[in-house]
């Protein structure tokens, strides 16, 4: 029999990493929150990789720590491994990543859940989500039939959504990791009116350290010295802390394909039953035998899962293949001949929601109040979801203290392009954030985002003062320094001239301002330092930041005009409409406007099959629409 | 859109234009191209009479920022220093006009090698060409037009997109298409090699050969330099080259006039000069379509009758987009063919073509010290109609039409042509940031930009394009 249980401000569904940032958001900007996990030991968890940050992904996980996320601090605290990938390929694809203890990762966060004040931390499978009067608009409803009530509902359920998994034949109901899956509120969420569809991931095994022969694989170490993620991360103390843990590389071989092949058709995928759409970006090494059947090998890297654990992650090997397949072709790859497979690879396959049925604060446009983050948004990767679970969880926050939405556009953010990327263009599989996604990407580097960030998380409330202290120090150091060199010459000599030449660059006959200088790409900070006496003490991460504004800014103020001009048409807001009654559009942009639903004219133009002569016609319809305010000649 | 920091809101109509910035100043051709005598290009926007000052140079020397509203000035359309046309022109201040915004229509000779260079000049000065019905929705925007107007013109540019979009699905099948699409392809492998390489650190992506893509994109660089260069000499193809006969008097011009209007059946049009006693004929020469002008003969005179001609002759030689200059080769140069040849020489942005008539009777020319001035020569005897063929192919050369082959395709509109030209420019971008040693996020930038350019022809998106392929052409993924 049902009973009343409690009510709250912000209730969180799913405690993964979307659910874990809009919980401790809401919490922190003063909401009464609860966040209900299925399971207390899997608050946190990563299920596949045990790493955190990577191209893009690493912007993210700066962004939100900029904002006053969670996750980079997190992060930093268990890593054991730190790279900055892309070093040499240009300042705005550098991006860090860390392998991390994925038990303490997981322990950290709970415990930071359990202490936040203001926030319950609570194991419950949502089974029911329903809606009711008054203050409190929604209610939540457990296996165990009590009745929370909310104010906002942020969903994040991950893979547990209707959570299945594959091994071959074999198939179950499963969320991650063993864990059982929310089964029953899907079924709700779409008597409720929401649309969804079917996703699907995978893992690797993992293996016994001590079975594996490492001594014949390549080890990739770690970077010394690291650069952590988070902002309030003492990197000195990080780097003294403890030894980073190696990873290795391996390879398969034809033997790895010859029995992959072989027995492809017991692949539940190639199948046929398993009815969800996987991650192009993210291919079982099944799909990626059968997609690029002229490559010879594919690469794979044996990742430490803990410092108090022996099991290895395979990154690369994720398979639905059955078990016995799996054994006959991990033992084919060098250093695996042996390998004890400690947990097989499986695929899962889950509900989420059509992203295009929110707006860009991650509300549903349908129902006020109810949010949704992470993989339940068609988005893949810990990092994308941290970073919707933070929006969602400010924005929930925001809506309960009569506050507006904190929208980020695409110019603000990687986290900006992941939701507008989501709830403008819809996914048609899981979204993984990549470079190449922003237009934007010299302007959006992962070295900018505590600059470009930091001010609006300390507006929402998220950032201390102490850090916030920090921030504006750092900010007038850099100035000066910027300002130093534009007025520090250095004088022409032998000494100067020849260090020039041997960078290959041009020799100077007269005085040569700093500034001048270290706009040439050829040069840095550390080739100058014997010209350049006056130096102050400034941090390494600081000096390339001013290196990389000199040296690019040509690019960075054509891509800021560009921004300027973006912003111009969301400026340009668009009401509810229905787009059917609005002659001169055709038939296809209609629909699709009508799908999305564009908050302002920018948006309407990022939607594949709305034409520039659509967006003219909207133009001219918002104008003869807008009654007595006729737009007028500029002044 | 950050709520939090707002930003000082703009009114404007100018998203209508959305791949551009600013409040934009736009021009086009309003009267219909190749027919009547006056061509009238209208020039609409905040800086429509600037950049109208900037090519019109008025009789009475005052600027046309200094005119009042609903008045005319005649003058000259400058060409540089060189005056191109005559031309009226008419200015409307804002809200006064038929945009709502600051308007300048310039009229001059019609014919569509004028007014499309008018146009090119405007182009040069910062005008952007008009949308089609783009002052139509200006004026509605301004309103200049009735409220209950507004459902014509928005389906009248529903209309038109619709139109735009059939367009470009049945170009897809044609010869351009084919080679804007080989050069997207070539870009869009580029890119997306970046893209892998950049997004995917740790799998095995070959590296980035930077010279090889140096080259790579060098050479779509120079095809679209192609495209664009056969662009202008296909427009050269649809509207015909203004093309002028001089030469002093009894060398032949006349019989050579003869020649070329006779020896085609297919005299297109002919389009009596608005203010000169010059008769200009549409001829076909072999393929191509000249627009050619008798001229009196060149000579010192102190006839007042003859010098008028003569005068009107050097102007319209100074218009001329191909000269062709006649000899006697029976006869040594004179004076006024040694003048006329050094005219001539000025004429740097026009071809000309030497031609050396009456080769059947015995020859006395300094052909030698012709050919000092003028390389292009063609040997004719405009009596017998000998050398025909040879000056048709002279002809088709120096026009640049020689190398087009309509099975190839061509640019056809200024929105391609802009989107060619677009790309073009970001290439150029990109191989600087290659040369000048930039790291390759720099190059990408600029790649994704040609990109877009010419993928917004067809409505893609370069970003999406680029991850597609990224994920169809490389194995990667954890």
């Amino acid at each position: 029999m049902e009973y009343y249980a409690g009510e709250y401000d912000v209730a969180v569904i799913g405690a993964g990493h979307a659910g874990i940032e809009a919980a401790l958001a809401a919490a922190r900007l003063g909401c009464r929150t609860a966040v209900f996990t299925i399971n207390m030991d899997a608050v946190g968890n990563c299920p596949c990789n045990p790493s955190i940050g990577g191209t893009a992904k690493g912007h993210l996980v700066c962004e939100i720590d900029a904002l006053g996320g969670e996750m980079g601090r997190t992060a930093d605290e268990c890593m054991l491994q730190m790279r900055m990938l892309n070093r040499g390929k240009g300042p705005a694809v550098h991006s860090l990543r860390a392998q991390i203890d994925r038990r303490q990762y997981s322990m950290v966060m709970k415990h930071k859940l359990e202490l936040q004040p203001g926030l319950d931390l609570r194991q419950a499978e949502i089974v029911q989500l329903r809606r009711a009067q008054g203050e409190y608009p929604w209610q939540l409803v457990t296996r165990m039939e009590g009745v929370f009530s909310a104010k906002t509902v942020i969903l994040a359920t991950g893979t547990y959504l209707g959570g299945r998994i594959y091994v071959g034949d074999v198939s179950y109901e499963s969320g991650p990791d063993g864990i059982f899956p929310a089964a029953f509120l899907g079924q709700s969420l779409k008597e409720l009116g929401l649309r969804l569809r079917r996703f699907k991931t995978g893992t690797p095994a993992r293996v016994l350290r001590s079975s594996i022969h490492l001594e014949n694989l390549e080890p990739q170490p770690g970077d010394t010295p690291i650069i952590p993620f988070s902002a309030d991360t003492d990197a000195a103390a990080l780097n003294n802390r403890l030894q980073q843990a190696d990873c290795y590389i391996s390879w398969t071989n034809d033997e790895t394909k010859r029995i992959i092949l072989e027995n492809i058709h017991r692949s539940p995928l190639y199948g046929g039953k398993i009815e969800g759409i996987g991650p192009r970006y993210c291919p079982s090494i099944e799909d990626k035998i059968m997609r690029f059947p002229d490559k010879q090998r594919h690469q794979l890297f044996v990742e430490p899962c803990g410092r108090d654990t022996e099991e290895m992650y395979l990154q690369g090997m994720s398979s639905s293949l059955p078990e016995d397949v799996q054994l006959a072709f991990y033992h084919t790859i060098p250093g695996l001949e042996d390998a004890l497979i400690m947990r097989p690879a499986y695929a899962i396959e889950y509900d989420c929601v059509d992203p295009l049925q929110m707006d860009a604060s991650l509300e549903f446009m349908d129902f006020p109040g109810l949010y949704g983050a992470g993989q339940f948004n068609g988005s893949s990767g810990y990092e994308e979801a941290a970073a919707q679970g933070l929006v969602a969880g400010i924005n929930a926050a925001r809506r309960v203290q009569g506050k507006p939405p904190v929208l980020l556009d695409r110019a603000s953010s990687y986290i900006g392009t992941l939701i507008d990327d989501l709830v403008t263009k819809g996914v048609s599989d899981p979204y993984r954030m990549m470079t190449s996604r922003s237009e934007y990407r010299l302007v959006l580097r992962q070295d900018n985002a505590a600059e470009r960030l930091t001010p609006l998380g300390r507006e929402i409330g998220l950032i201390s003062q102490e850090r916030w202290q920090r921030f504006c120090a750092r900010q007038e150091q850099k100035k000066a320094e910027l300002e130093r060199i534009k007025r520090v010459v250095i004088a022409p000599s032998e000494a100067l001239n020849r260090m020039l030449v041997s960078r290959e660059t041009s020799p100077v006959e007269t005085g040569v301002r700093l500034y001048d200088l270290l706009r040439r790409p050829q040069l840095g900070y550390a080739d100058l330092a014997d010209f350049d006496p006056e130096r102050p003490d400034l941090d390494a991460a600081l000096l390339e930041q001013v290196e990389i504004e000199l040296k690019y800014e040509g690019y960075i103020t054509r891509q800021q005009r560009q921004i300027a001009q973006m912003r111009r048409m969301e400026q340009k807001k668009l009401p509810a409409l229905d787009y059917t009654t609005i002659s001169g559009l055709r038939l296809e942009a209609q629909e699709k406007l009508n799908r999305v639903r564009p908050a302002n004219i920018g948006q309407a133009s990022r939607i594949s099959g709305v034409s520039p002569a659509d967006i003219s016609v909207l133009l001219i319809y918002l104008h003869a629409h807008s009654g007595a305010d006729a737009p007028q000649e500029e002044g | 859109m950050l709520p939090l920091q707002p930003e000082k809101q703009e009114q404007g109509w100018e998203e209508v234009h959305l791949q551009k910035a600013g409040r934009q100043t736009i021009a086009a051709i309003s009267t219909p191209q190749g027919v009547g005598g006056i061509g009238v290009i209208r020039i609409s926007g905040p800086e429509a009479i600037a950049v109208a000052d900037k090519i019109f140079l008025s009789a009475s020397g005052a600027p046309l920022c200094q005119k009042k509203g609903y008045t005319a000035a005649y003058g000259h359309v400058m060409d540089g220093e060189a005056p191109l046309d005559e031309a009226v022109a008419l200015v409307f201040r804002a809200p006064h006009s038929y945009t709502g915004e600051d308007v300048v229509e310039l009229s001059c000779h019609g014919g569509v090698y004028i007014t499309r260079r008018v146009l090119q000049l405007l182009y040069q000065q910062g005008a952007v060409p008009a949308q089609p019905g783009e002052f139509t929705q200006r004026a509605f925007l301004n309103g200049k037009m009735d409220l209950t107007q507004a459902e014509a013109v928005m389906d009248l540019i529903g209309a038109k997109g619709r139109q735009a979009a059939k367009a470009a699905m049945a170009g897809k099948e044609g010869a351009l298409q084919r080679r804007m699409h080989a050069i997207e392809e070539v870009l869009l492998d580029a890119a997306a090699h970046l893209a892998a390489w950049a997004d995917y650190p740790e799998e095995d992506i070959g590296q980035v050969d930077t010279q090889e893509l140096a080259a790579r994109l060098n050479e779509q660089a120079d095809a679209l330099e192609q495209l664009l260069g056969q662009y202008s000499a296909g427009r050269a193809l649809q509207d015909g080259i203004a093309t002028v006969i001089v030469g002093r008097p009894n060398v032949g011009k006349s019989t050579l006039m003869n020649l070329l209007a006779g020896c085609e059946r297919s005299i297109v049009t002919d389009i009596p000069g608005t203010t000169r006693d010059v008769v200009e004929d549409t001829v076909l020469v072999g393929d191509i379509p000249l627009r050619l002008a008798d001229t009196a003969g060149l000579r010192d005179t102190t006839d007042p009758v003859e010098s008028i001609g003569v005068n009107r002759a050097k102007s319209k030689l100074e218009t001329a987009a191909l000269i062709l200059a006649v000899f006697d080769a029976s006869q040594p140069l004179n004076e006024d063919d040694r003048q006329l040849l050094r005219s001539l020489r000025q004429q740097t942005e026009s071809a000309v073509i030497a031609i050396i008539n009456k080769t059947d009777l015995p020859a006395r020319l300094e052909v030698e010290e012709i050919a000092q001035w003028i390389p292009n020569q063609v040997f004719l005897s405009a009596g017998s109609g000998e050398g025909l063929e040879s000056l048709q192919n002279e002809i088709a050369r120096v026009a640049g039409v020689e190398r087009l082959d309509p099975q190839q395709g061509m640019l056809a509109t200024e929105r391609q042509c802009a989107a060619a030209g677009e790309a073009l420019s970001c290439l150029r971008e990109a191989l600087g940031a290659l040369w000048d040693g930039m790291t390759l996020d720099a190059v990408t930038v600029s790649l994704d930009g040609a990109l877009q350019a010419l993928l917004e022809l067809t409505g893609q998106r370069a970003s999406e394009a680029v991850v597609q392929q990224v994920f169809s052409h490389f194995c990667v993924g954890k």
